[in-house]
């Protein structure tokens, strides 16, 4: 590896070193935060010095979007759903049933770094060049892109807007408050499985195949309901903003 | 001139492996999604670095429809989130073993 100023300005090494730094906090704070909302929060860290690298890398569109769609729709999406379930107030970590999977995942985790860098060392295989436009042809870094989506990559940004539709459906699909009562698909199971989620009690969490379904019956009276219902408009709006956003 | 592409590269190899051990090491299926975004920003930087070394828009490009997936997914992994915690309080990654045989 060479030297970091090899090639570099003062403020380039200044500006790398910050924003890397911030990176590499970040990061380890959303592996390590206890609270997930502390883990958000340093998530967006993390983000932020990668829209910084990202100018630094001079791709200025996707710093922007990087900035607008990361952090503004994703995040805060994530921070939603964490306040709506109020999974904040709960420990997650102490309960570790498999006791060798912590050292084994972080000695993994290490040895594929190590791996990494060490395949990385010499010459990078690139390929062939693409046919996409050089990044030094004339033009500034948004109309650079907005060409190359818009031609080359054509097919793929048309596939990219039928799964942003589907992504949608699936959301409300997902998030959509169960009728109650009424499910011509549910009732039979749910008559099979009543009588034996009685006699076992109203935990039910021996026998499996009872189990889902047994629970199934249980937040149809509860309080959740109302918040999940409310749930739904802002996971659609969001999307909404990610879209107009990304493409 | 500006930084050489090894360092951006290490840095990008580095947020990964954080990623990835956050993903193995937590239990919490918010926080897991969470590592899933660090390791999809690790691999973007990468592709941003190898766009400015190769001198090619395309892999710009390709940070852009990363981005817009990343979106999809994270709105539809999320309502996965909230449809399993509407059935049962407290979900871990340990406490959804429904389909364990």
């Amino acid at each position: 590896m060479t030297n970091l100023l090899a090639a570099a300005t003062i403020p380039d090494a200044i500006t790398f070193a910050v924003a890397a730094v911030i990176c590499v906090v970040g990061a380890l704070g959303v592996v390590l935060a206890r609270n997930p909302v502390h883990s958000a929060l340093m998530l967006v860290m993390t983000l932020f010095g990668v829209a910084v690298l990202f100018v630094e890398e001079n791709a200025q569109f996707l710093a922007a979007v990087q900035v607008i769609v990361y952090a503004g729709a994703i995040v805060v999406l994530f921070l939603f759903v964490i306040m709506l379930l109020g999974v904040d107030r709960k420990e997650a970590i102490e309960r570790d049933p498999l006791p060798a999977q912590r050292p084994l995942a972080i000695a993994v985790g290490i040895l594929g770094l190590v791996e990494v860098l060490l395949l990385a060392r010499g010459q990078w295989p690139a390929g062939a060049r693409s046919v996409s436009g050089a990044l030094g042809s004339p033009g500034d870094n948004v109309s650079l892109i907005g060409k190359s989506v818009f031609t080359t990559y054509l097919l793929a940004f048309e596939v990219t807007s039928a799964l942003l539709v589907v992504a949608v459906v699936g959301a409300v699909v997902l998030a959509r408050r169960p009728r109650h009562g009424q499910g011509d698909r549910g009732a039979p199971e749910g008559a099979v499985v009543a009588p034996e989620d009685a006699s076992d009690g109203p935990e039910a969490t021996g026998p499996e195949p009872s189990g889902p379904q047994a629970i199934e019956g249980e937040p149809a009276g509860a309080m959740t309901d109302d918040d999940l219902a409310g749930e739904v408009m802002p996971s659609d709006g969001e999307l909404a903003d990610s879209e107009v956003t990304g493409s | 001139m500006s930084i050489a592409a090894s360092w951006y590269l290490t840095l990008a190899a580095l947020l990964f492996t954080i990623g990835a051990i956050g993903l193995l090491v937590r239990r919490n299926v918010l926080v897991m999604f969470m590592c899933v975004e660090l390791m999809l920003n690790a691999a973007n930087l990468t592709f941003v670095t190898f766009a400015r070394r190769l001198n090619d828009i395309a892999g710009q490009t390709a940070v852009f429809f990363v981005l817009v997936v990343a979106a999809a997914e994270v709105v539809v992994g999320l309502g996965i989130i909230v449809s399993i915690y509407r059935r049962r309080l407290g979900a871990t990654a340990d406490d959804i073993h429904g389909l364990k045989g």
